[in-house]
């Protein structure tokens, strides 16, 4: 799995990857409007990302999505979604209180905190769902290596 | 066709795609049959007329069988036991199930009908959701405004899942790569 699969897959996930991941962003960014939201973009976002791990190997998905740093982001969002709460209660006087103006319905920047936390729980999501493949795959190459 | 018959199908076909799943001894196929139960429960979900639950439960399920087949790419057979159970036990158990669908029957008639709840919460919501949060998607409104705080629970849980896989498997990695190239 180090090299990845032949150059047929890597092509055809070079082009899709993109692809895959507008879909994702665009589930997440419209959770307010329509079906879907941060859980179902989040889980397409890993998908797209575990085509690459899977196409192209490890070493050049480590290279290229940077790891380490990803792993301090996913930490982050967590802490991120208290952080909202918490502004809720400074502006609004209660928890995850909706302190943004609501704008008009139908609009794609409505709705208040609700694509602030849908961004929030889709980079969770998707970082987290991935990490944990990644976490997998080393630990059973690894594995592979000793025996 | 009405959409309980479609749904009686659905649960009919999951059935027997779990009983498969444990019956055949090839895991890859069993996985995929495991696949099978999840796609019957997006498919009434969306039959349901829930598409927001259909679209994550249809993703979670191709993540599911991926990270499966990720996991037991390496086995291709599981080993059949031999049964240890009592015959004496496996009739009493049948018997007790049995005992108690009988005893459950008067609930049936209790039991509201179907897609009638009992609850009028979701009524506010139906009511006053898009107003009171200026969303459009109830499904978004609900859980991140009226239940933004079990999102968080949610969040934190998923927080707490991933930093004990990352503490099980990254020991275990690291012990066996002698200090391997990363990190």
């Amino acid at each position: 799995m180090n090299s990845g699969m032949t150059i047929i897959v890597k092509t055809v996930t070079r082009i899709t990857v993109w692809m895959i991941l507008l879909y994702g962003i665009y589930i997440i960014l419209h959770g307010h409007l329509t079906p879907g939201g941060g859980f179902a973009g989040g889980v397409v976002l890993a998908l797209a990302l575990l085509n690459v791990l899977l196409a192209y190997g490890r070493s050049y998905t480590f290279q290229w999505l940077r790891l380490p740093w990803l792993e301090h982001v996913e930490s982050a969002s967590a802490l991120l979604y208290l952080v909202v709460g918490l502004l809720g209660i400074l502006w609004g006087g209660t928890f995850f209180y909706n302190f943004i103006s609501k704008g008009s319905l139908y609009h794609l920047l409505s709705a208040g905190t609700l694509p602030i936390l849908n961004i929030i729980i889709g980079l969770k999501v998707a970082l987290s769902l991935f990490l944990v493949v990644w976490v997998l795959a080393e630990a059973r190459t690894s594995k592979g290596d000793a025996a | 066709m009405p959409i309980e018959l479609w749904l009686n199908f659905l649960f009919v076909l999951m059935i027997i795609g779990s009983i498969v799943a444990l019956e055949l001894k090839d895991v890859l196929s069993s996985i995929i049959a495991i696949g099978v139960v999840g796609l019957g429960v997006s498919i009434s979900f969306l039959l349901l007329q829930a598409p927001d639950l259909a679209i994550v439960q249809f993703l979670f399920e191709i993540f599911c069988v991926v990270i499966l087949i990720q996991a037991f790419i390496h086995k291709s057979h599981h080993q059949m036991e031999s049964s240890r159970s009592n015959r004496w036990l496996t009739a009493a158990t049948i018997l007790t199930a049995i005992l108690l669908f009988i005893g459950c029957l008067p609930l049936f008639k209790v039991l509201p009908p179907f897609g009638k709840p009992l609850m009028s919460t979701a009524q506010y919501y139906l009511d006053h959701g898009a107003e009171q949060t200026g969303a459009a998607n109830l499904v978004s409104s609900i859980v991140l405004d009226y239940r933004g705080y079990d999102t968080f629970g949610e969040v934190t849980i998923l927080f707490t899942a991933i930093l004990g896989t990352f503490t099980i498997l990254r020991k275990t990695a690291k012990a066996k790569h002698h200090g391997g190239q990363h990190e």
